[in-house]
């Protein structure tokens, strides 16, 4: 099952590398679709069924909001030019990837190995146990509106937020609209 | 081990479109790369080898086998959800910077002040 897993993550890997390089933005969109889809399957394979199904409800939300703000405005990607401030950001690309690996590597080692997580799992033992209170026969939604329902309110109120300021950045009219 | 350093790659990459790219939509993409990798370790370390889905009523067959851990499942559920009222967000404020400047190029999109 792990070959599996490599399979998906190396094949999410080329997605996204064609998405960011791609000369059209609606080619870059639909090959962003590939990571997001890719993810479905994974987290399939790793027995986690409800993200999956909540995982594909977004993927296609996102690449339908992506498609109709690229209708609405241009699809066309800016010319490269490789001028002095590209060898900066190179630069700065590498100096941050040997920092993250770094730090990875550190946060790595205080890890359990891949799917050895069983002797760490002392809070989720409890919830496990306790599920039989909550009435739940999915543990995950048990543990999103029993154990830890305020996580789930303060969900609902981003979402809030973040729809009002949708509304709010839309309904604005700017100086140039004005005119 | 492997797994976990290809989530990072990943990461990375998000990284890079965000900090290399000159388009706005590139950009948020990039984002949102970043945080599927980011949802993708969490699960992971989370899993248990040979788990079952963590549904209550067990057959008979699968008794005796661990559970994955429901709790890193449970929170990145929110956060799923989180990523894609923040990708949205950003959207529309890339829709309200095209109406403006008529173009996604962040190098034109330079005079914000006032």
């Amino acid at each position: 099952m792990e070959i599996y897993l490599m399979i998906m993550l190396v094949l999410m890997i080329m997605g996204s590398i064609f998405s960011l390089s791609a000369k059209d933005l609606l080619s870059a969109v639909i090959s962003y679709g590939i990571v997001g889809f890719g993810l479905v399957i994974s987290f399939l394979l790793l027995q986690a069924p409800d993200l999956a199904i909540v995982q594909v409800v977004v993927e296609v939300v996102t690449l339908i909001i992506m498609i109709a703000v690229i209708k609405n405005t241009t699809h066309e990607e800016q010319k490269k030019d490789f001028n002095f401030s590209a060898i900066i950001y190179f630069a700065a690309i590498a100096f941050f990837a040997v920092t993250f690996f770094v730090v990875f590597d550190k946060m790595t080692g205080m890890l359990t190995n891949f799917g050895d997580h069983f002797t760490r799992m002392r809070m989720a033992t409890a919830y496990i146990n306790g599920v039989h209170e909550t009435g739940a026969a999915n543990l995950v939604t048990g543990i999103v509106f029993d154990f830890r329902a305020y996580d789930t309110l303060g969900e609902a109120t981003v979402l809030f937020t973040a729809v009002v300021g949708v509304l709010t950045v839309l309904r604005i009219k700017g100086k140039k609209d004005e005119k | 081990m492997i797994l976990f350093i290809l989530c990072f790659v990943l990461f990375m990459v998000g990284l890079y479109g965000v900090i290399i790219k000159r388009n706005l939509i590139k950009i948020i993409i990039g984002v949102a790369i970043m945080e599927y990798s980011v949802n993708l370790f969490l699960i992971l370390i989370g899993y248990v080898n040979e788990g079952n889905v963590p549904i209550l009523p067990l057959p008979e067959a699968l008794v005796n086998k661990p559970f994955v851990d429901p709790l890193p499942q449970a929170l990145v559920l929110t956060a799923i959800v989180i990523g894609l009222a923040t990708t949205a967000m950003l959207l529309s404020i890339a829709i309200r910077l095209y109406r403006k400047y008529g173009t996604f190029n962040i190098r034109k999109i330079n005079s914000l002040k006032g």
